[in-house]
Formats: C-alpha cells, sequence, structure tokens
C-alpha cells in the first residue's frame, strides 16, 4: 500500500445526491420500507379481524381520515414502483434461452405487466370492488 | 467451506419481492378504498372472516404477510448500509427479528379465527 492512499471524499450518507441514476436507485430501494409498513398494516387488521368484529369495525373506522388517505396512497406509488422496477429487470434476472438466441427481453417485460394486470384485475373482482 | 444464511434471506427477498409486485399494489388499492369510505365487499368483516377461517386464505394471508416482511427486511437491512449506517450486524439482528416476530404473530392470529 502506497504511504499517501489517495481517498475520494465520499458522503456516506448523503452519495445518491450526486447523480440521477444513483437517486432512481435508491428509489427502487426504498420501496421496502413502504412495503413493510403495508405488511405491518396487514398484521394489525389479521389481529383485530381474530379480536372480533368490534376490533376490527373500530379499525376499519380508524383508516377513514386524510391522514390514511395520504400514507396509502404515498404506499400505493411505491408499491406500484416496485412493481415496475421488478418488472423491467426481470430478462436480467431470468434471461429465456430458446436454441442458441436469447428471448428478446421486452417479451419477458411484457409477459410480466400481462400477469399483473390479469391478477390485480382478479383480485379487484373477488373482492368485490365490481 | 463457509457457511452463510445469505441464499435464505435472498431467496426470502426474491421471492417476497415478486409476491409484492404482482400484489401489493392491489391490494394497497383495497385498502385505500376503505380509507376513501368505499369499502371493498372482501374488507366487510363476515367476508374476511369467512375468508381467513379457510385453508387456503389463512394460507395466502401467511404467505403474502410473511415475504412481504422479509423481503423488506432484508432489503431495509442493505438500504440503511446505503444510507450510512454501518452496523450491519446489529441492523441485521433488529430486522430479521421483526420478520421472524411478525410471521409468528399471523400465525398466531390464524390459529385464532
Amino acid at each position: 500500500m502506497s504511504r499517501k492512499p489517495y481517498i475520494r471524499e465520499v458522503s456516506k450518507t448523503g452519495w445518491y445526491f450526486k447523480q440521477p441514476r444513483y437517486l432512481r436507485y435508491m428509489s427502487r430501494e426504498v420501496t421496502c420500507i413502504f412495503i413493510g409498513a403495508f405488511a405491518l398494516l396487514l398484521l394489525c387488521a389479521l389481529g383485530r379481524l381474530a379480536d372480533g368484529p368490534a376490533s376490527y369495525d373500530a379499525f376499519l373506522a380508524s383508516l377513514q381520515g386524510p391522514w390514511a388517505i395520504f400514507g396509502l396512497l404515498a404506499v400505493l406509488i411505491f408499491a406500484v414502483h416496485n412493481a415496475t422496477s421488478w418488472f423491467n429487470v426481470t430478462p436480467k434476472a431470468m434471461p429465456v434461452q430458446i436454441g442458441e438466441e436469447f428471448l428478446p427481453g421486452k417479451f419477458v417485460v411484457v409477459a410480466h405487466y400481462a400477469v399483473w394486470i390479469i391478477v390485480s384485475l382478479t383480485v379487484l373482482f373477488l373482492a368485490g370492488v365490481f | 467451506m463457509a457457511k452463510s444464511n445469505k441464499p435464505i434471506v435472498w431467496s426470502l427477498f426474491a421471492a417476497g419481492g415478486t409476491l409484492a409486485a404482482f400484489l401489493a399494489p392491489v391490494l394497497v388499492l383495497l385498502f385505500l378504498l376503505a380509507a376513501l369510505g368505499r369499502v371493498p365487499l372482501l374488507l366487510h368483516y363476515s367476508q374476511l372472516h369467512a375468508f381467513a377461517a379457510h385453508w387456503f386464505g389463512k394460507l395466502f394471508l401467511l404467505v403474502v404477510i410473511a415475504l412481504f416482511l422479509w423481503h423488506a427486511a432484508h432489503r431495509l437491512r442493505v438500504t440503511l448500509h446505503d444510507f450510512g449506517l454501518r452496523q450491519d450486524t446489529a441492523v441485521a439482528v433488529v430486522v430479521y427479528v421483526v420478520a421472524a416476530a411478525g410471521t409468528l404473530l399471523s400465525v398466531l392470529y390464524l390459529s385464532r379465527i
């Protein structure tokens, strides 16, 4: 090791503001905070469901209000961001080889989006939204 | 050979991320509708209780909650490092303990339904 090693000064806490693509990377990573928060909300709903109708209805009532709407809207935005960024890298994560050639990435991505739309519409239908 | 628990937590992260990509937006939308006062039929007590009472509903809810939690836990561990928090061992213990506790709690709640 040289006696005067060059150490580039990089902020450990703010490095991702240096470049737009670092910021885009972080925007994908922070989706986990919202997915985790939603998982805890589901867990809370399940606990209230197990407690009985009065407790569960109180939980549903506590969801009504501007803060819950704002929070769930933020969770929805980041959940969609997780979905689109996840599907967009699927050709790299699992390339489909046919003989000597690879299936063009866009087919893999489009297939994921198609399944996503079908799954979402099916859940909405089964949940009685329409 | 060096032993590592990385493949286990990474596979839970990847499985959870894929499940979240397909299901999280629409599930969040159901709760958002409820918050807007248009509670979907499934989220009414009787309907959701009947769903959770069936073995398939139990399995679905357990898999969704557990995989979302483990996905978020593993990614949060990496993300906290990116935010400059370098106490990886402590962070790993906290996030995985929360995910494990959430998994056990959901089993407990489901067993009471």
